[in-house]
């Protein structure tokens, strides 16, 4: 038995479709993740494995139990933190912990050690008010709060958005943590360079996935040849390139553009005869493995 | 149980540390007790008027003598002719003129008549009315006395008696009145705004995927506003009887039971609002304009009910606040026990339990 199984699942808002045919297992122990852009359909497709939504069509289990038919059991054995969920901005950080251990039936000193690592960083401060917290210390202590309950499946709806890159990284070191405790953890990011870090996921795009699997599977199978280019005058580059004949793809990443030409062979000569003629000057040019990022855009490009 | 337990002890802790709440909670009581009480007074008291006595003799003396020591009139001027009446109206707080025609004790004592003229300054309708019956009153009175030291026989004298609030003191009106408005206003209010800010912030959305049960939820939100809307009750009922006099003449056990089932009423009532409200905003709104105008305007407060067109004294009957007027006022004033007042009791009965069937039932168990 998978512990989240999602079959054709289909959602629309007023006639406008929020999600398409979504299928897709997650093992237990699992730590899969769904990436894609705002507007993707991440949320909705969390809030519908919560129970918080009935989809249109199609089925999900979560641990066996159908989301609609066994909404109760789901609600007591899993571990749901939204995206906009900010805690009781006026309760302390202790007084949120032991509310929400509370309506679970649990006490803290019970999973104290499901939440050891995680809480400590925060203890020092457990009487301050959560409305008080860093973005960092909140996500903490929000990931504190819904695995108080020993949940045997987490879900996290952008845990990171809206967090420093330092707190970013120690999250997911958290997460990393509880998913070698065993429990299935389903979480929703649109930052790219977050999926090397779950087991296996899922791009999504416009409602759909457009495909689910290993993150270093996704970018072995990326097909073309990638070039990292970089010149003097970023804005000229990236409007030359987009006008050059032979360009299949120009995307500005970081402080370089993403390259790949129609055809793979192509001599990397060639553009940068083709980017001197247009007087480009200090033109840097590497070829590079490709990441997330570049795959979610061919795959776009495909669909 | 340790999940209601603990849902409750963080409800407090919303409410005291909130300092907004602890206002509307706390200081909005006293302060309109005390507004309502004070400013919009409706007692008479020193109302300023003028005497224009013509004959200037023993018995006009007299009857000045005994309106002025009436406590409610205070004289300010005394005129000496007609011309000066309207002069004095405009110029001043004037709200009454007395006129005694000249020769008034002869005419009294010869024809058995003798007139006085009374003027008001009717700007204030209301008033005028209320200031005329007072010194028509007193006047009769004086006239009584003077009958009865003369041995006239066979009198007729219609004897009016303002049972149950003789001195007509608005203090009886308006504490049932505001303690309508407050617990209304606390228990509607404050729980829609309570259930509407857990949909705000987000955190519906983890109670909900939770064990807890809507009910759990509901009733959670609901318990510690009942334990302050009584207090508050308590605290109206006292300053009633301490600041401004009132005497309950009734069982005040049976007083605090029906206030209960009214704040219990209104509890629903907000529940049943915010199963509706997303925003704490909408909620107040709606609280405020759908409960409290209804509440002051058609209950009965300020405004008989018996003098509404025919549509609004039906719809009137659908204001909880109304049938709890009632029964308050009852209670207070006349002292009646449960046998007078079930029928209220009854309605207010009823309307809770339809409130809280319709938000349990409309109590999304979803987003949607």
């Amino acid at each position: 038995m998978k512990s989240i199984q999602v079959n054709n699942i289909g959602k629309s808002y007023h006639q406008i479709p929020a999600l398409k045919d979504i299928s897709f297992g997650v093992e237990k122990g699992e730590l899969f993740g769904l990436i894609g852009p705002d507007g993707a359909g991440k949320t909705t497709l969390l809030r519908i494995l919560t129970t918080l939504l009935i989809a249109d069509k199609g089925t999900a289990t979560i641990e066996g139990s159908d989301v609609v038919k066994d909404y109760k059991t789901i609600r007591r054995i899993v571990g749901y933190m939204p995206g906009r969920f900010s805690l009781y901005q006026d309760l302390s950080v202790e007084e949120n912990l032991k509310f929400f251990a509370a309506i679970f039936g649990a006490t803290i000193e019970e999973n104290y050690h499901l939440i050891k690592n995680i809480y400590s960083q925060i203890e020092p401060f457990k009487t301050r008010k959560a409305g008080k917290l860093s973005g960092g210390m909140k996500q903490k202590l929000a990931l504190s709060c819904v695995m108080i309950h020993k949940p045997a499946v987490l879900f996290l709806d952008e845990p990171t958005t809206g967090v420093d890159a330092v707190s970013r990284t120690e999250f997911w070191e958290m997460l990393r943590d509880l998913k070698n405790s065993g429990i299935t953890i389903l979480v929703s990011t649109p930052y790219m360079d977050e999926a090397r870090l779950c087991d296996r996921v899922a791009l999504m795009q416009n409602g759909k996935i457009m495909n689910i699997d290993k993150p270093q599977r996704i970018i072995e199978n990326f097909s073309r040849r990638l070039c990292a280019i970089k010149t003097k005058n970023m804005y000229r580059l990236l409007k030359d390139l987009q006008g050059f004949q032979k360009t299949n793809t120009v995307y500005p990443f970081g402080e370089f553009l993403h390259y790949t030409a129609k055809e793979n062979d192509i001599d990397m000569k060639e553009i940068i005869k083709y980017l001197e003629q247009k007087d480009h000057e200090g033109i840097e040019m590497r070829e590079i493995t490709a990441n997330i990022e570049d795959c979610f855009m061919e795959l776009m490009n495909k669909n | 149980m340790t999940r209601f337990k603990g849902f409750i002890i963080k409800e407090f802790y919303h409410i005291f540390r909130d300092y907004r709440s602890m206002v509307i909670l706390f200081g909005m009581p006293v302060i309109q007790i005390l507004l309502f009480g004070f400013a919009i007074n409706m007692d008479i008291k020193d109302a300023r008027i003028a005497v224009l006595d013509n004959s200037k003799d023993v018995v006009t003396q007299k009857i000045i003598q005994k309106i002025v020591s009436s406590g409610y009139f205070k004289l300010t001027e005394n005129l000496s002719g007609t011309k000066d009446i309207e002069q004095s109206f405009k110029n001043g707080k004037l709200k009454e003129v007395i006129i005694f025609e000249p020769d008034f004790t002869k005419k009294l004592y010869k024809d058995g008549q003798a007139n006085i003229q009374i003027i008001a300054d009717a700007a204030d309708p209301n008033m005028a009315n209320l200031l005329v019956n007072y010194s028509n009153a007193i006047i009769t009175d004086f006239q009584k006395e003077l009958m009865k030291s003369q041995n006239i026989p066979f009198q007729i004298i219609p004897e009016v008696q303002m049972r149950y609030n003789p001195d007509m003191k608005s203090v009886f009106m308006f504490i049932p009145g505001t303690m309508t408005i407050i617990l209304m206003l606390i228990s509607a209010m404050m729980t829609s705004i309570s259930i509407a800010r857990e949909k705000e912030m987000g955190t519906m959305e983890v109670l909900l995927v939770s064990p807890l049960k809507p009910v759990q939820i509901i009733i959670g939100k609901v318990v510690p506003y009942v334990f302050l809307a009584f207090i508050n009750a308590v605290v109206i009922l006292l300053m009633g009887t301490f600041v401004f006099g009132l005497a309950i003449k009734g069982n005040v056990v049976l007083l605090l039971a029906e206030s209960m089932l009214f704040v219990i009423m209104a509890l629903s009532l907000g529940i049943f609002i915010s199963t509706a409200a997303n925003s704490q905003l909408t909620a107040m709104m709606v609280s405020l304009v759908g409960l409290m105008l209804p509440t002051i305007l058609l209950s009965g407060f300020i405004f008989p009910i018996e003098n509404m067109p025919l549509v609004l004294q039906w719809i009137s009957n659908a204001i909880p606040a109304k049938w709890f007027i009632i029964a308050v006022k009852g209670i207070m004033l006349k002292g009646t026990g449960i046998s007078f007042i079930w029928k209220e009791t009854v309605i207010l009965a009823g309307m809770t339990l339809f409130f809280l069937a319709m938000s349990i039932k409309k109590f999304k168990i979803r987003l949607e």
